[in-house]
């Protein structure tokens, strides 16, 4: 079936099966690979990618529910060269290692920062709370948000 | 092994009349798909036989959240985090709120529907120990029309339901009766976010004169179905919460649970979880 969406502000149509996962639409026909699968259930957040201003595990979703939808990948985040404060925190505090979480990591962030600009401690695990990271312990990552919101 | 896309076929109606129109042409074959949160999961270990799915997300006849002065009606495609930010839902059915606050994590809250938790029918599913305990109704329609039933009753055995494959589960009320209520919902499971609870349990009671009056009590994870276990409200009613209560409703509710062994738990750590709840709940209604 013909799909047209929104992807980063571009109009793309494309020929696919419905049933096809959004993810996999992402990466293989618009090879836009900085969304990343990790456990392709749900469960670990590498695949999360903005719908219609709501994050979602893109592995979830099939492409047949996207029809007229706006989505923003991690390629859409910075602006003109200039890198989103949460994706700039992240390089300056050490948030992102191996970086196969980090695509994930930072749109919950910025998510998290567009619903509530000042979010407590909480707040920041609850809003993370669906991403999973192997490498960092969280700490970094955890302190990488505070300081975006903070400039 | 993953599945193989071209295999499935997901048609989206344009109206629910036309999604109906289809379920009764040709019965058994459609499916509906909403979020996507479970079906998705199968879909991509391999394990979905179905094939052939109606996609309801877009139908705006199932969304909404309607308020009158004895009931709430909330659409069948009410996401968790719909549930979460309702003010109604907020103030009067907190449990429910909590139920969603801790299913998955933010992304699957945004897409997880209430509808498709209740007739995905998993026995550890968050909302329905909840929609048990608020005493809920379910609507579901057909191209024949409409009918209301308790959600009680509901679920027959392991994913068996009393909904013939014409009908589509749109609508789910609750009673605004909750009003002096005590209420009580707790999910134990490996972590606060994503984890499938071990053992759940929401409970309603009011106290009149310090004796138990109307105790609604409902359980995840301890038996094929979501279960409202109504021997051991019938244990409470009418008695103070003393330990001489909590007592006899506990043993009460060891008879009512059938926990079993699985990857998730033990059934002998989920019954004494369940009875822990249980004087959890009873403890707090007497303080």
């Amino acid at each position: 079936m013909l799909i047209t969406f929104n992807v980063n502000n571009e109009s793309r149509t494309i020929d696919i099966f419905p049933m096809a996962r959004l993810l996999d639409v992402l990466r293989e026909q618009l090879h836009l690979t900085g969304t990343k699968e990790g456990c392709g259930e749900g469960e670990c957040g590498a695949c999360t990618v903005m719908l219609d201003g709501q994050i979602v595990n893109s592995c979830l979703v099939p492409v047949a529910q996207v029809n007229g939808s706006n989505i923003t990948t991690i390629e859409g985040v910075a602006q003109n060269d200039q890198l989103h404060t949460v994706q700039q925190a992240f390089i300056d505090h050490g948030g992102a290692q191996c970086g196969i979480c980090t695509p994930g990591m930072v749109l919950a962030a910025v998510d998290l920062l567009n619903r509530n600009p000042e979010p407590s401690e909480d707040e920041i695990r609850t809003g993370l709370a669906g991403n999973l990271c192997r490498c960092t312990g969280y700490m970094k990552i955890f302190e990488s948000v505070v300081r975006a919101y903070q400039k | 092994m993953r599945a193989f896309v071209p295999h499935y076929e997901l048609t989206t109606p344009s109206s629910l009349a036309d999604a109906l129109a289809l379920l009764k042409s040709e019965p058994g074959v459609w499916k509906p798909f909403a979020g996507g949160t479970d079906l998705m999961v199968l879909l991509e270990a391999g394990k979905l036989p179905h094939r052939n799915y109606i996609n309801i997300w877009s139908l705006k006849e199932l969304r909404g959240i309607d308020v009158t002065d004895s009931h709430i009606t909330l659409g069948a495609l009410t996401t968790y985090t719909d549930v979460q930010t309702h003010p109604v839902l907020q103030s009067e059915f907190p449990m429910l709120c909590q139920a969603a606050s801790e299913t998955g994590g933010l992304a699957i809250q945004n897409r997880g529907t209430l509808g498709g938790n209740i007739v995905n029918a998993s026995p550890a599913a968050d909302s329905p120990p909840a929609l048990l305990a608020y005493d809920a109704e379910i609507e579901l329609v057909s191209t024949d029309g409409s009918r209301w039933l308790p959600y009680q009753g509901f679920h027959t055995g392991y994913k068996q339901m009393l909904i013939a494959p014409n009908e589509l589960l749109v609508r789910v009320r609750m009673p605004r009766n909750t009003r002096g209520a005590t209420q009580y919902y707790r999910k134990v499971g490996t972590r606060k976010a994503q984890a499938i609870s071990k053992v759940c349990l929401a409970a309603v009671a009011k106290l009149d004169h310090d004796q138990i009056s109307d105790a609604r009590i409902a359980l995840g994870s301890v038996a094929p179905i979501v279960i409202r276990c109504v021997q051991t409200e019938n244990s409470l009613r009418g008695r103070k919460p003393d330990a001489e209560t909590i007592k006899s409703a506990c043993a009460t509710l060891s008879h009512e649970i059938s926990p079993i062994d699985d990857i998730r738990s033990t059934a002998d750590y989920r019954l004494q979880v369940a009875k822990n709840l249980l004087t959890d709940f009873l403890t707090t209604l007497r303080a």
